[in-house]
């Protein structure tokens, strides 16, 4: 059974002024435990209003949300339990930290789950090694850390729930390669020792096709896509029109093919193209400088 | 939610009343007001409501729109009008309880009290809905510019207004953004006692005072970098002029002040 399931979620923004704007319209969508999830879509496509649905931040206009099988909505009690199980990381959530220190400020999820202090203090220590903040700065106030630090403190806040599904929105915008590198690790890390669902919203193509297995690619509040990178990266003309681009791998492979050189089909990541050319000029292992 | 807030919430659109200039909106305004209050009687108050339901009209405000608007001071109405019904002393007595009394001159003070205070904000959200904020602020500016003959900074007080009135829904979004994140961490703003929500009040300000003092900071470097530097000898894009219409508002305004002088001499 699909661990969140979505029927006919519709959402419409400030209904019945003249500022009335669908966000999000008749949406059916599944996903499974333990897959890896990316969204993409042009900004103001609904991306953020429909992920703020699947841990019941937002009430559907229309449609439902469920959890596990259960109406998210059903309860009140239900609803608070999911917002732990399903955690969801805002973009720039360095704007929501707010204790005087950052162990104060990871611990705030873990309080509000009630937990015993010991299993809060464990929590922190692990939310923060999975999101590679040194333990030296938890004593700090998180006013004082920089602003890849601040933004991994932030993740940690959710981290440190132990969310089954972990829903982030723009991970790694602003940040510099190195910390955005850094960061996908850290996410893919904390995927497969919890055997958790990641949902990853992106611009960064490059950083999806690295690491989802499907890809939903949202579009005035529809789904337009919901396949394989592969299969979502070979119409690269398609995702143009929507305001997005491929992986460079994969338009560069395309290009190539145009100029009479075919690495084959379905290349959308660096690797796999270096893997591809290297075969064509017969050389073993890609040990060339392709 | 937060963002459902229409108080001060400009409507754009293209009527006269949306071209009048600022200043004779604010001008007229001052003018219906003045006559609000030299109103006695039911015809005077008929009348005025009935010149209020028509501008209304012509600037094609929603009535919904106006009833949302109204709905935050219902509380301030009722009680108004609970007190002087229950205060007010008159000669004919309607009905008595012990010391509860309740006379027919309470009764119609009460009446004329919450028209009285309906119309009041009605027609000031006739202006703000007619008009942006940043023109209004600009109207403002010109109807005080006399002041800086006495060293008053007229221009920093209204690019101060405008900053500030330009802020409200960013501060709102961003409120919400805030409190969105922090319910997903498990925060609960609905439930507990007074006490326990306070404190659940704490991870929203502190983030939404940083980003203020941030954006604040931001703007102030980005005027800056666009040479901005006061209000001495900057000149506008567009200068507020009077025309026709300005003066036909004036004499409108004028009329309904003599029409509820008049009127007031036929006060039971």
């Amino acid at each position: 059974m699909s661990l969140i399931k979505t029927e006919k979620l519709s959402h419409i923004y400030s209904i019945g002024t003249p500022f009335e704007r669908v966000a999000v319209n008749n949406i059916d969508f599944e996903i499974n435990k333990g897959e890896f999830l990316g969204i993409i879509g042009a900004t103001g496509s609904g991306k953020s209003t429909f992920i703020q649905h699947l841990n019941g931040l937002l009430k559907p206009t229309e449609g439902s949300v469920f959890y596990d099988g259960t109406d998210i909505h059903s309860t009140k009690q239900y609803t608070r339990d999911i917002r732990f199980k399903v955690g969801l990381v805002f973009q720039y959530p360095e704007y929501q930290l707010f204790e005087s220190t950052v162990f104060d400020d990871i611990a705030f999820g873990p309080k509000n789950m009630k937990l015993s202090e010991p299993d809060v203090r464990e929590r922190v220590y692990e939310a923060a090694g999975f999101a590679g903040l040194d333990e030296s700065l938890l004593s700090k106030s998180p006013f004082g850390l920089s602003g890849g630090e601040k933004r991994r403190a932030a993740i940690a806040g959710v981290i440190a729930m132990r969310p089954d599904v972990l829903i982030l929105d723009e991970p790694t915008a602003g940040l510099d390669p190195g910390g955005q590198a850094e960061i996908i690790r850290n996410i893919v890390n904390y995927k497969t020792s919890h055997n958790a669902t990641v949902i990853l919203v992106t611009h960064n193509m490059e950083e999806i096709a690295r690491n989802v297995d499907r890809i939903l690619l949202i579009n005035r509040g529809s789904i337009v896509m919901d396949d394989t990178p592969a299969r979502v990266f070979s119409e690269s003309s398609r995702l143009t029109e929507l305001g997005l681009a491929a992986p460079k791998a994969a338009l560069l492979a395309e290009r190539l093919r145009v100029l009479g050189l075919d690495a084959g089909q379905g290349i959308y990541t660096t690797e796999q193209l270096r893997k591809a050319l290297c075969e064509i000029k017969g050389l073993q292992g890609g040990n060339a400088h392709a | 939610m937060l963002k459902d807030i229409t108080l001060g919430q400009f409507f754009p659109g293209d009527t006269v009343v949306h071209r009048l200039d600022p200043r004779s909106k604010l001008i007229v305004m001052i003018m219906y007001i003045t006559g609000l209050f030299m109103a006695k009687g039911f015809p005077a108050y008929g009348f005025m409501f009935a010149v209020l339901v028509t501008c209304l009209a012509i600037s094609k405000i929603k009535p919904a729109a106006v009833l949302r608007g109204l709905r935050p001071i219902l509380i301030i109405i009722c009680l108004t009008v609970l007190l002087n019904i229950f205060f007010i002393r008159g000669e004919t007595v309607l009905f008595q309880y012990y010391s509860i009394v309740i006379t027919l001159e309470g009764v119609y003070t009460a009446i004329f009290m919450a028209m009285r205070l309906i119309m009041l904000i009605v027609c000031t959200f006739l202006l703000t809905y007619t008009t942006s904020p940043i023109t209004l602020t600009d109207g403002l500016e010109r109807m005080l510019s006399p002041l800086k003959k006495i060293k008053l900074p007229v221009h920093e007080f209204s690019m101060m207004m405008s900053i500030a009135l330009r802020m409200i829904p960013t501060l709102i979004e961003e409120t919400d953004k805030i409190m969105s994140a922090q319910k997903s961490r498990g925060a609960d703003f609905e439930t507990g006692g007074l006490i326990k929500r306070a404190k659940a009040i704490l991870p929203l300000i502190i983030p939404l005072f940083i980003s203020a003092f941030r954006r604040a900071d931001e703007l102030a470097t980005a005027m800056e970098s666009r040479c901005y530097h006061g209000g001495d000898g900057r000149t506008k894009l567009n200068v507020l002029r009077f025309s026709g219409i300005d003066f036909a508002a004036f004499l409108f305004g004028a009329c309904v002040i003599a029409a509820v002088i008049f009127l007031g001499r036929f006060a039971v």
